[in-house]
């Protein structure tokens, strides 16, 4: 089948929670007034059930797919989402949303506190994952609908998706978690640590306030997305795309970039601080970690749920191993629920979420096919 | 295409049970039952190149190995559990049974037999091992583990308790009724503890 793109997007905007509505977090502390950045894509049918809710990972954003004006590059799920793509925008009616605790238009640590009129800073609550999809729940709410076809998401993306399923188990109609786990292991939250480690390292972090600074964390924030990047990757994928080539005809014997893979680190943490707030790092990944709906947790006993799963792990991918999918699937079968489970052969580590694109369209394309809209 | 296994073991399956296909290659035989026997059906495989056939079918499959157990499926959890030409290459071949027979309240198993007389004929006057239309493949290039005979299985299943209620024995295209383990070149039995 032939696919399209979508053309041109906008994100837009919405605000709720105001005084004295804040919406209270799952720390204790309320948050408000919350503004959520969203983009859709394809339309609403009239029995508003063809709707299909993507998470982003943890530096994801709302804009998941199509162009913004004068952009070069498309949304970071664009080839996922559009006419005839895995999540046909000719059939569904897609919303991304950027989480609360993010930097790309919704509410975070570098908002404004309308309390100081300030950045947040650290006055930003801590947040979990549970407290993100509340916000989205909100979201949906206010577009009038009910029930979501399907929640997908990769990664931290996947986390989303099993929250939903635990926190709204009557909203949501089929789920398809990947490269994702319903805990963070102590390696995970380990690698997590070390980013905020770096973060915080940074002397210009000046304990979170560096908003209208001229020195920003950037070169914690560069370390802490190096590590990311390496852990993303996997020890094959490094092999073919840098081997050990150098930049330059022979070794320098100086503390320059030799190696490309140096190179390439370099430039991927340079180029993220651009474009992230160090804050939104250390909320994020915290949010992560704190994530646990191991066991019953998913889904808490006595509460029906009547969803069916498509769950997809890689084989290459070592920050979220498959057994760690395989966890998921255990769970909901002993609770007698309707799960497919795919480990797709890869050797893109934990990218491979947004690489092996044939592998999840072919699956996820006719997973949905099942729910006519 | 028409499968005449598959065919025997619809016809032993009651309608609208639930059922668990253990290494359920591309699903057909699923899809069968579902249309069917309006089944309610889930299958593991190991090869992933199947998985995408099931999934494209609207099958629910699991993407695993059959010797590490059925761990998260509750006891007597399905009507049926259905071992169609699978057993013979499960590691653990005992195991798998055992298992199959927990998690199910009927089991359903079909493998080729060993003692077919094309079988006999080519290891006693030829001397090499046989290939036949069960068992079709050379020595070095067989995903089967275990060769084993009608008679082989019969005997397994007194040993080990297991009652076996109906049998059903195929030879190249239609049903052998006469001396099943000389003349079948597969064996389907329905069987419960």
């Amino acid at each position: 089948m032939k696919t399209k793109n979508i053309g041109i997007v906008k994100t837009e905007y919405f605000t709720f929670a105001e005084h004295p509505n804040e919406l209270k977090l799952s720390s204790g502390k309320k948050l408000g007034p919350i503004t959520l950045a969203y983009e859709t894509y394809g339309s609403l049918n009239k029995d508003k059930t063809n709707v299909i809710l993507v998470a982003h990972a943890l530096s994801g954003d709302a804009h998941a797919a199509g162009m913004h004006e004068g952009d070069k590059d498309p949304g970071w799920w664009d080839a996922m989402i559009g006419p005839g793509k895995a999540l046909d925008t000719e059939k569904y009616f897609v919303i991304c949303a950027n989480v609360i605790g993010g930097c790309k238009g919704s509410t975070g640590p570098s908002s404004i506190n309308p309390k100081t009129n300030k950045p947040y800073g650290l006055e930003f609550p801590i947040i979990t994952i549970e407290d993100i999809v509340k916000t989205q729940a909100r979201l949906i709410d206010y577009l009038g609908i009910k029930t979501l076809l399907c929640v997908i998401g990769g990664s931290m993306g996947g986390m989303q998706v099993l929250q939903w399923v635990a926190t709204f188990p009557e909203r949501v109609r089929c789920a398809i978690p990947i490269a994702t786990a319903a805990k963070h292991s102590p390696q995970q939250i380990a690698f997590d640590e070390v980013g905020r480690q770096a973060v915080m390292a940074d002397p210009a972090w000046n304990n979170g306030d560096y908003y209208g600074k001229p020195e920003t964390p950037e070169r914690g924030l560069a370390v802490a997305r190096m590590i990311g990047h390496i852990t993303y990757m996997s020890d094959k994928s490094m092999e073919e795309k840098f081997s050990r080539k150098l930049k330059e005809k022979d070794y320098t014997f100086s503390f320059t970039a030799d190696f490309e893979v140096e190179g390439y680190l370099r430039y991927r943490g340079d180029n993220f601080v651009k474009r992230f707030d160090a804050n939104s790092y250390l909320y994020i990944t915290k949010a992560m970690d704190y994530i646990d709906l191991s066991g019953d947790k998913l889904l808490p006993k006595g509460k029906h749920a009547d969803i069916r799963f498509l769950v997809i792990a890689f084989k290459s991918d070592w920050l979220y191993p498959s057994y760690q999918a395989q966890d998921i699937v255990r769970q909901l079968k002993i609770r007698g629920l309707e799960a497919t489970y795919c480990e797709i052969r890869s050797t893109y580590g934990h990218d491979a979420f947004l690489l092996e694109i044939d592998e999840e369209t072919r699956l996820i394309k006719h997973f949905l096919k099942r729910h006519e809209v | 295409m028409d499968r005449l296994d598959y065919k025997i073991i619809s016809n032993l399956i009651e309608p609208n049970s639930k059922v668990l296909d253990l290494g359920c290659g591309d699903g057909e035989l699923m899809l069968l039952l579902t249309k069917e026997r309006k089944v309610r059906a889930q299958g593991i495989e190991l090869d992933d190149s199947e998985i995408y056939k099931c999934v494209e079918k609207g099958l629910s499959v699991f993407h695993g190995d059959i010797d590490s157990g059925l761990l998260e499926y509750p006891d007597k959890s399905f009507d049926y559990v259905i071992l169609n030409q699978t057993m013979q290459q499960a590691k653990k071949a005992d195991f798998v049974i055992q298992e199959a027979l927990r998690v199910g309240k009927r089991l359903i198993v079909g493998f080729p037999n060993f003692a077919y007389f094309k079988a006999r004929i080519s290891l006693f006057f030829k001397g090499k091992t046989p290939i036949t239309k069960s068992l079709p493949y050379y020595w070095y290039d067989t995903p089967n583990l275990h060769f084993l005979t009608i008679s082989d299985f019969k005997d397994y299943c007194k040993k080990k308790n297991i009652r076996i209620l109906r049998s059903s024995y195929t030879g190249h295209k239609k049903s052998v009724r006469f001396w099943p383990n000389l003349f079948a070149l597969n064996a389907i039995f329905l069987m419960e503890r």
